[in-house]
């Protein structure tokens, strides 16, 4: 559903084509500065000033990671909080550039990374749906022809010509949702988003994922829910300290990192979503 | 072989699958080709995204839309009053014509770069969430400014009628003027969103800013009144060309002098290029930013 900006990008479809992989990452690392001070001013930069304080902290958020995924793959992605996963999918997006190795992506990519539908509170939900596909590259009519879809998965008829910012948080998490899924993408990329709204969406959301995943569509899906990772992936990749600690069938990386955090298989309130 | 024929597939499918490489970018500016081929495909974004601005402003007004001719010209009929009785009533319509269309054509300018200047940092889950060109973002606030714009002209017209100003075809030369206007307020709010990324408080330094370079400018009184020891403050104000052959063009009808025209020129290029440059070599950083 988007195709990047940078520079760096290129259409090569042939060669995708010959290896047939869905995503490519070569001794991928992401490293970037992030400023000390909680908000970025002038003051404090001038204050700065003349002392030589260190006011970056260099954040090294995936460190020489290397997996191919073919079409079709389920993939879970697992780690601790600050592990890099985040990161590791904006990467995928094209949002965050990497510093060293090469990320290839074949195929048209939908994401649900930051709740990016409802960027704009003042402005109606139909308004920010259309933003929101017009920004990923999508024409007016592509758009079009699955708002109705959109809609109605998200159920939210009334409330999608009044502003956003009268929604309730359930109620944009079900928007959000319903755009990335319902953009037909061949890759999907899911940030923690699989526990929106209320228990029947939350159903609902978890039945439309496995119909995606039994189109022999590619997704990528960030979640805590280890529960629901065991169930949908068929794949695992577990991160910690942004490299990639282990990659395996759901089971065998999913008791690992079970016994790494330390708790049992029986804790429901650990391991189920939120 | 069979890969050529795939992609052949490819290229005649309208949803087309894509290969996307991404590998580390060289400091500065990306390749500017794709970078605007791309900004051209999402253009209806940023068309899209100023129309929404404008419905949101007034969304919940009694009087709608129609603030967009009352706003501007209460805010001229306030600044006369100002400089009438500053003056002590020696100014008259010819010179509220002038006003007018001095205050509208820096609310071009003013009006771009206060939303601007938060465009990308309250475009924050946009730009976390998609990949594209960032610059859309200041070119929206920028054509939100000009969809604004565009009714004070009927204020303006009826100004112009009403002091029995001439109409002659010289005051097309507005056109070209008003578009350079446009194009230096697009450079200095590329300029203004990048900063506030940086440093939180450019928003607040703002408005006192705008303040100051709006009296700066020859709009509340003739650019032949400024006493000799100040008009150094007319060179450094990159407002002032623009505004002096707009007000030859458009208040008096003649054409505007080449000085003038060169200098405006000058100017907007030259925020284009310094405020272009700026953002768009910065802006795969945003995201890691916000």
């Amino acid at each position: 559903m988007q195709s990047a900006s940078d520079p760096a990008t290129s259409v090569e479809p042939q060669l995708a084509q010959e290896d047939g992989w869905a995503v490519k990452v070569e001794d991928l690392s992401v490293t970037y500065r992030t400023p000390v001070q909680k908000r970025p001013t002038l003051k404090g930069h001038l204050k700065r000033l003349g002392r030589r304080k260190r006011i970056f902290r260099e954040i090294r958020a995936v460190r020489n990671v290397s997996f191919e995924v073919p079409h079709g793959t389920v993939v879970g992605i697992i780690g601790v909080n600050g592990a890099g996963k985040s990161t590791l999918m904006r990467t995928l997006a094209g949002i965050v550039p990497p510093s060293k190795g090469r990320v290839a992506v074949y195929g048209r990519v939908s994401t649900l990374l930051a709740l990016g539908v409802g960027f704009n509170s003042d402005l109606t939900g139909r308004d920010n749906v259309v933003l929101g596909g017009l920004a990923a590259g999508l024409s007016r009519a592509q758009i079009e022809a699955k708002y109705e879809e959109i809609t109605e998965f998200a159920e939210l008829d009334d409330f999608m010509d009044i502003p956003m910012r009268r929604y309730s948080s359930g109620m944009y998490g079900r928007l959000a949702f319903s755009v990335a899924v319902n953009m037909e993408p061949d890759i999907l990329l899911i940030d923690e988003a699989l526990s929106v709204g209320d228990a029947r969406f939350k159903r609902k959301s978890f039945d439309k994922m496995r119909e995606l995943c039994d189109q022999a569509r590619t997704i990528f899906i960030v979640s805590h829910a280890l529960k629901s990772i065991r169930e949908l992936a068929n794949e695992v990749i577990w991160i910690h300290h942004g490299r990639l600690k282990m990659r395996d069938e759901p089971d065998p990386v999913i008791e690992a990192y079970r016994q790494f955090l330390g708790v049992a298989e029986s804790d429901e309130v650990a391991l189920e979503d939120p | 072989m069979s890969a050529v024929a795939e992609r052949r597939d490819t290229r005649q499918d309208e949803f087309a699958s894509e290969l996307h490489v991404y590998e580390p970018h060289r400091v500065g500016l990306p390749h500017l080709a794709p970078y605007l081929k791309e900004l051209w495909r999402r253009r209806q974004f940023a068309f899209e995204l100023a129309r929404g601005n404008l419905r949101a402003q007034n969304y919940n007004t009694a009087l709608g839309q129609l603030w967009l001719v009352l706003n501007p010209l209460f805010l001229g009929l306030v600044y006369f009053m100002l400089v009438t009785i500053v003056r002590g009533g020696s100014r008259g319509p010819e010179f509220l014509a002038h006003l007018m269309l001095g205050v509208f054509a820096f609310r071009l300018v003013s009006g771009a770069i206060r939303p601007g200047s938060k465009s990308v940092v309250s475009g924050g889950r946009l730009i976390l969430n998609t990949a594209f060109p960032r610059a859309l973002l200041p070119l929206a606030s920028v054509l939100t400014s000009i969809m604004r714009f565009l009714p004070t002209l009927i204020v303006y017209a009826a100004v112009h009628a009403y002091a029995g100003l001439p109409v002659t075809p010289q005051i097309l030369w507005g056109i070209p003027i008003l578009a350079l206007i446009a194009c230096f307020a697009l450079g200095a709010t590329m300029l203004v969103a990048t900063a506030q990324v940086y440093f939180r408080d450019t928003r607040n330094f703002l408005p006192f800013f705008l303040r100051i370079w709006i009296f700066a400018c020859p709009i509340l009184y003739y650019a032949d009144e400024v006493p000799e020891r100040l008009t150094w403050v007319l060179y450094v104000n990159p407002l002032f060309p623009m505004l002096a052959s707009l007000n030859e063009a458009v208040n008096l009808g003649q054409t505007p002098s080449p000085a003038l025209l060169a200098g405006s020129l000058a100017w907007a290029v030259a925020a284009l290029a310094v405020g272009g440059f700026l953002f768009i070599s910065r802006e795969r950083e945003f995201a890691v930013r916000l």
